[in-house]
């Protein structure tokens, strides 16, 4: 593998929590493509209905909640490499993108965001007249 | 362009300064978190037990079944998967966290488990391996008789 997976806990990021329980950082892929930005975040076991994506005032926030699915801590594991909890990131996006038009969808533990750019940020080609 | 100090004088470029510094920020990273201490591979692994199963479970997001194998010989779990990057083509990427590639991650268990009744199910990126145990290696309920 190229990258690290290791899941990383939240330590500061994000407003704290009032519900119990782990949270983490998704691992995210932000890839820019003429007409919009994507981005692509791991939240395994998060589905459509868990997971939230709100734009407010240029943050953009996802926060996935994910069940217990496991035997509660101190049960015999055998290995424990990870912990189960929600998933929250925010970031902070430009004025370049249209608000009203982003877009998402979830796929075997990915979700995809869809952020077209807002049309003064697109790339124009200017024609050189000679 | 912002002038910074450079930490190793001794490097003949900037560049090669900050990308040494970093290394050391990330290593550093690295040692308070923790996980250098563990032997970590991909996917990262849960395991545990009842009386009459292993449960062996991974996050592996964005993967199908058919990109993962699964197998047990003996008592060695296999978990075999190709992580295929994102269809993007002619694209920039800003950030790049997602892994992608093959891995391979084998674990040895503690118990003997029947190769024949292995389940695994995949479900919104989450790989559950049920591995009922072989007979003997069953919990059993002894009637305790009064004498």
């Amino acid at each position: 593998m190229s990258e690290s997976i290791e899941k990383v806990e939240t330590t500061r990021l994000g407003p704290e929590r009032t519900r119990g329980g782990q949270c983490f950082v998704p691992n995210v892929d932000i890839i820019e493509n003429g007409q919009k930005y994507l981005v692509l975040a791991d939240v395994p076991g998060a589905t459509a209905e868990s997971i939230d994506v709100s734009y407010e005032r240029g943050l953009l926030t996802i926060h996935a909640k994910v069940e217990p699915r496991q035997p509660a801590d101190g049960v015999g594991y055998l290995l424990h490499e990870y912990g189960v909890g929600d998933f929250y990131r925010s970031f902070e996006i430009g004025e370049g993108i249209d608000a009203s038009q982003i877009q998402a969808e979830v796929a075997n533990g990915v979700l995809t965001l869809h952020l077209p750019k807002a049309e003064s940020a697109k790339l124009r080609k200017i024609t050189v007249k000679g | 362009m912002m002038m910074t100090r450079r930490l190793f004088p001794f490097l003949p470029t900037a560049a090669l300064d900050r990308d040494l510094g970093r290394a050391v920020e990330e290593l550093f990273n690295l040692v308070q978190r923790g996980p250098i201490m563990r032997p970590l591979g991909f996917p990262a692994l849960n395991i545990w037990e009842d009386g009459q199963s292993l449960m062996a479970e991974a996050e592996v997001p964005g993967l199908t079944m058919d990109d993962i194998e699964v197998f047990v010989v003996g008592n060695e779990l296999t978990i075999k998967g190709n992580r295929r990057p994102p269809a993007e083509t002619k694209a920039t990427y800003h950030r790049q966290e997602r892994g992608t590639g093959e891995f391979t991650r084998v674990v040895t268990l503690p118990v003997d488990v029947d190769p024949d009744k292995v389940e695994a199910t995949l479900k919104n990126g989450v790989l559950l391996i049920t591995m009922p145990k072989a007979e003997q290696a069953r919990a059993r309920k002894i009637a305790v008789r009064t004498a």
